[in-house]
């Protein structure tokens, strides 16, 4: 599995870790190494940026498995945007028939919930505010 | 998925939809925290139940529901016809929790803690409903509130990548910051229908739409 791990992290903390990962570096990885990838980042304080976002099934599976590592006082779950889908996006006849799963090629943005606050998003515009914490 | 499981996937769809049209529809109540899911599904079991039983307990502090609750074969007539449907209330969907939160509702640490863990498994347990056991969705908003929120966008793309059918509903239109057409503008795909639960304001409309694309 690919993982994080070959990145040098710094060894103060004077700054946010932004890991901005291709779309060619997610591509051919199972859902959960995709998912590990981005909690393993955020549960380190890193904000990670997605080139290629993910589909609605692994969206739901995130949700899920953030929700089964949230622990008081240490972890509160995750702030993540992307703008939003258009209509004309895998809404094809056979885009339905595949069960509408291929990739949603949406810029996403993940951080942790108390280190990223959203001040305006709308359809083409995402700003947000990242503290230290 | 590969074309052939998809081919199998839409057939198998079609034929259960064939052949099984008695069996009640699992129409899931989905949305964020807050949003009046449990007093919509209260209000919908008390207007159609015998006993009228309430299906949760009804609160303004958020994680409330902490656990899917299910009511079973509620009958709702509408037209002369008979529409029956089990409506599952589910916990409001996030992507955190922060026990502090709870803190400023009068609550000791301890419960806090507690109530946000058993908020995560809901949470969990909700996604999860909704990718294996619903065959429609509610999606309840607070019509008072910024329908433009990643999770409503996520679970609405969710809930469209399972090809299910799905009716917005903007509630709480008895307050006065209460804007309809903000759903209507972030989710322009689907149909919304105002309600206010608490006050059973528009409910003619919601039993008419629910039985339209539930029945």
């Amino acid at each position: 599995m690919i993982t994080m791990a070959e990145v040098k992290t710094p060894d103060d903390t004077d700054g946010v870790q932004i890991d901005m990962i291709s779309a060619q570096r997610m591509e051919g990885l199972t859902s959960m190494e995709k998912i590990r990838i981005i909690l393993d980042g955020v549960r380190e304080g890193n904000i990670v940026i997605l080139e290629e976002g993910l589909t609605p099934d692994e969206e739901s599976r995130l949700i899920e498995v953030t929700m089964t590592e949230i622990s008081p006082d240490e972890f509160n779950g995750i702030e993540i945007e992307s703008y939003p889908q258009s209509d004309d996006d895998g809404g094809s006849f056979l885009g339905r028939l595949m069960g509408k799963d291929s990739a949603p090629n949406k810029l996403t943005v993940i951080g942790p919930a108390d280190q990223i606050e959203t001040l305006h998003k709308d359809e083409t515009l995402i700003s947000a505010l990242v503290s230290r914490n | 998925m590969g074309l052939l499981t998809g081919l199998r996937d839409s057939i198998s769809r079609a034929a259960s939809s064939l052949f099984s049209e008695q069996d009640p529809k699992r129409i899931g109540i989905y949305g964020p925290p807050n949003a009046g899911k449990t007093t919509l599904a209260n209000r919908i079991a008390r207007d159609w139940t015998e006993h009228g039983d309430a299906v949760g307990p009804e609160s303004h502090i958020p994680h409330e529901t902490r656990r899917a609750r299910r009511k079973e074969n509620v009958e709702i007539e509408r037209n002369g016809k008979s529409v029956s449907i089990d409506i599952v209330d589910t916990p409001g969907v996030t992507t955190k929790v922060d026990y502090t939160e709870f803190l400023d509702h009068d609550m000791e640490k301890e419960d806090a803690v507690r109530r946000s863990r058993e908020a995560t498994e809901g949470v969990a347990e909700a996604m999860h409903w909704l990718r294996e056991d619903v065959d429609g969705v509610i999606y309840v908003l607070d019509s008072a509130e910024d329908p433009f929120t990643q999770v409503n966008t996520m679970l609405i793309g969710i809930i469209e990548s399972q090809d299910l059918p799905v009716l917005i509903f903007a509630n709480k239109i008895d307050l006065e910051e209460s804007s309809v057409k903000r759903i209507r503008n972030a989710f322009p795909q689907h149909e919304t229908v105002p309600l206010s639960a608490l006050e059973g304001d528009n409910m003619d409309e919601v039993y008419d739409k629910i039985a339209e694309y539930f029945g």
